[in-house]
């Protein structure tokens, strides 16, 4: 998902420079025979990291230059570009930042390492919806590919996901979120509450939902299971049937002119939105900042049925060994460390280790994004513009609130095959 | 010495031989063996299947698909081949000077130093809901409401085309024109012909071979294209090329191989009848 996808084709070039300084890095390593002495000089190190453009944030790198001496070079990327790089290319890139339903994908094919979690520090305060799954220890996991089913597997080199918790961690979470409609309330004139709101005849022609078949296909089935038309046993896997009647529905929406387009970039959404094209539409939470930093009113709506999470997540190159490694293990307990979750947490997102961010966030602050209290001063995101004024409250309200009514998880399906397939005639239709 | 003479000839042609080989025939054969493959979801297993071809075959969606293309295609076609004569026909006979020629020709390239996308993006503004066009009507009270066809349509889809393509038109129909012998038009003129009738029994028959290139770039561009199909239709529509897309974007190269074939083939009888009806080697 290209959340932020400016400044692609130059973090490419770089990359290829950077493929160059690893391999020098990796071959005289390898013909001194002292790998140890990279470690003790993170310096030499640089970690090539692809992803999805969300948590490709140079401030990061920068930090972490300053911090550990890795030079981290960033390369954003689309989701599917990310499965396919992470797939076919395995030697391509050191770190892979990728969401937990490519995980189920991508895992398997046996191209990145599970982690040791006797290395990550903080690995006991990471936020449980990634280890046991439950946010509460009375929470019921979500449907979808929930990051807890995909986040260990069975042993160093397995492929195979453990069904509870092991000592073998497949990816460090980075970012997360819980995703829902975004209004235009000046325009939309009612109240929505529901994700059926989407498909109500007053916004014909004014309403747009994300292009991303394993995305938008979610957003289908909350919209779908609220409106009544189709009842799911799990909207993350669903079976052929739930996909026919699904994209059916869809087909047959679209027929009657309700959607005015299909996105499928970051900033296809938010131009959508700030020009009027559409009123009511699937989106993510920074196009709904970047739709209000316009001057635009905006609202990340919560709704009754809950919300779709997705989160993300360092998972290690099978490649990676001797210093590089130690260098991703330092460069993942950074990570953890609090300066990356506070920077993250002011981006509206979530971060994986609560304590150590809000020792790097002003009490307002924290106040603000994780308590869903009224901002007692001008709210500034990481760049330092302002972004809410005093007196605002979050769209959703706390972190328990909104995290704790995930209705679904971005999920790939064991069907999957078929419902692109089906999604494609759903486009072409 | 024949020999010798043959050995030669043979080294002459052998680097672009190679250069062809290597960048097109390899690659095609590799599209062509992988669209038997089989594949899952994270891999690709070589195989020999004819799922691929049937799936595709056999799904009313892409027989839709490649109708809408070939639509889009036709469409864009006709205008840009109208507008292109006529840009080209005002190029070669009204503009006089030859200093004034190859200004008034660079101006029409001009756009051409920018994206192709940001010239594709840029419609998007001023066709909106409130965009320009919209805001221009409703002023005038041309309209009392926003048109909404303008944009994300079909409508924007060949505009876009049309606004991109007509210079593929414009310069080989230029180039046919202005290799046409003035003494040819002053001999229709002393023969008696109308203007009309010298454009169609002279002009036209000679610069055959500039539509015919200018054709075929247009046609083949069109029918491979899914970036504006994607941006100016938002997402509305398919065309082949978006639906080579998003199986590839799914990992599924097998199925985009299969279409890649297909669509292939289908270019190529259509560049082949465009060759049967011109030879357009009288023009290189």
């Amino acid at each position: 998902m290209a959340r932020k996808s400016n400044g692609g084709i130059g973090r490419r070039r770089m990359l290829k420079g950077a493929a160059g300084m690893a391999g020098a890095a990796v071959g005289s390593g390898a013909i001194t025979g002292f790998p140890v002495i990279w470690a003790q000089n993170n310096k030499n190190i640089v970690l090539r990291q692809c992803g999805t453009g969300v948590s490709a944030i140079n401030e990061i790198a920068e930090k972490c230059k300053a911090d550990l001496g890795i030079t981290l070079q960033m390369t954003a990327l689309d989701s599917d570009a990310v499965v396919q790089r992470v797939v076919t290319q395995p030697n391509s890139f050191d770190i892979g930042d990728i969401e937990y339903w490519m995980i189920k994908k991508v895992f398997p094919a046996n191209t990145l390492q599970a982690m040791d979690v006797k290395k990550i520090k903080l690995f006991d305060k990471i936020v449980p919806i990634f280890t046991t799954g439950k946010l509460k220890p009375d929470s019921v996991i979500a449907q979808g590919t929930a990051p807890s089913t995909v986040s260990f597997v069975e042993g160093a080199g397995s492929t195979k996901f453990a069904k509870g918790q092991t000592q073998w961690f497949t990816a460090v979470p980075t970012i997360y979120n819980a995703d829902t409609l975004g209004i235009r309330p000046d325009l939309v004139g009612r109240k929505i509450d529901s994700w059926k709101d989407i498909l109500d005849p007053k916004f014909k022609g004014k309403t747009s939902i994300l292009n991303i078949p394993s995305i938008g296909i979610m957003d289908a089935a909350m919209i779908c299971e609220a409106a009544g038309i189709v009842k799911y046993g799990d909207k993350g896997n669903m079976t052929k049937a739930e996909i026919d009647k699904t994209i059916e529905f869809l087909i047959k929406t679209k027929k009657e002119g309700q959607f005015r387009a299909f996105w499928k970039t970051f900033d296809e959404s938010v131009n959508l939105m700030t020009s009027g094209e559409v009123v009511i539409q699937s989106m993510w939470s920074p196009a709904v900042s970047a739709v209000r930093g316009k001057g635009v009113p905006c609202t990340y709506q919560p709704l009754k049925e809950g919300y779709r999470a997705w989160g993300g997540g360092l998972a290690l190159a099978k490649h990676l060994q001797g210093a590089q490694l130690d260098a991703a293990y330092d460069y993942i307990n950074w990570y953890l460390s609090g300066w990356v979750g506070a920077f993250l947490n002011r981006q509206g997102y979530y971060s994986a280790v609560l304590d150590t961010a809000k020792a790097n966030m002003t009490e307002d602050e924290w106040g603000f994004w994780m308590e869903g209290k009224p901002a007692k001063g001008d709210i500034k995101n990481p760049q330092g513009q302002v972004v809410e004024k005093a007196g605002a409250v979050r769209d959703g309200g706390s972190f328990y609130d909104r995290m704790g009514a995930v209705a679904c998880w971005n999920a790939v399906m064991d069907e999957d095959r078929y419902m692109v397939q089906k999604w494609n005639q759903f486009i072409a239709a | 010495m024949n020999r010798v003479n043959s050995w030669v000839t043979y080294l002459q042609v052998a680097p672009l031989s190679l250069v062809f080989l290597l960048f097109l025939v390899v690659p095609i054969v590799t599209i062509v063996v992988v669209s038997f493959f089989d594949y899952s979801t994270t891999q690709i297993i070589p195989a020999f299947l004819l799922q691929n071809y049937e799936e595709l075959l056999l799904s009313p969606v892409t027989w839709q698909t490649y109708l809408q293309t070939l639509q889009f295609a036709v469409i864009t076609w006709v205008l840009t081949l109208l507008i292109g004569f006529v840009i080209a026909y005002y190029l070669a006979f009204y503009v006089r000077s030859p200093t004034w020629q190859t200004v008034l020709f660079l101006v029409c390239t001009i756009p051409f130093w920018t994206s192709n996308i940001i010239r594709m993006i840029s419609w998007i503004p001023f066709l909106g809901r409130n965009g320009l066009m919209n805001s221009a009507l409703l002023q005038l009270g041309l309209i009392h409401e926003p048109l909404e066809f303008l944009l994300f349509s079909n409508f924007a889809v060949v505009l876009a085309y049309v606004h991109l393509y007509t210079l593929f038109m414009v310069v080989p129909i230029f180039n046919s024109m202005v290799r046409i012998d003035r003494s040819l038009l002053e001999a229709a003129r002393d023969g008696g012909a109308s203007g009309w009738q010298t454009l169609w029994n002279v002009i036209l028959p000679l610069c055959k071979p500039g539509i015919a290139i200018g054709s075929i770039f247009v046609v083949t561009i069109v029918m491979g294209d899914f970036v504006t199909v994607r941006l100016m239709s938002g997402g509305q529509t398919a065309s082949v090329g978006l639906m080579m897309m998003n199986a590839m974007s799914l990992l599924q190269y097998p199925a985009a191989a299969a279409n890649a074939v297909v669509l292939l083939i289908l270019v190529l009888l259509t560049v082949a009848v465009m060759m049967r009806l011109v030879d357009i080697r009288k023009e290189l």
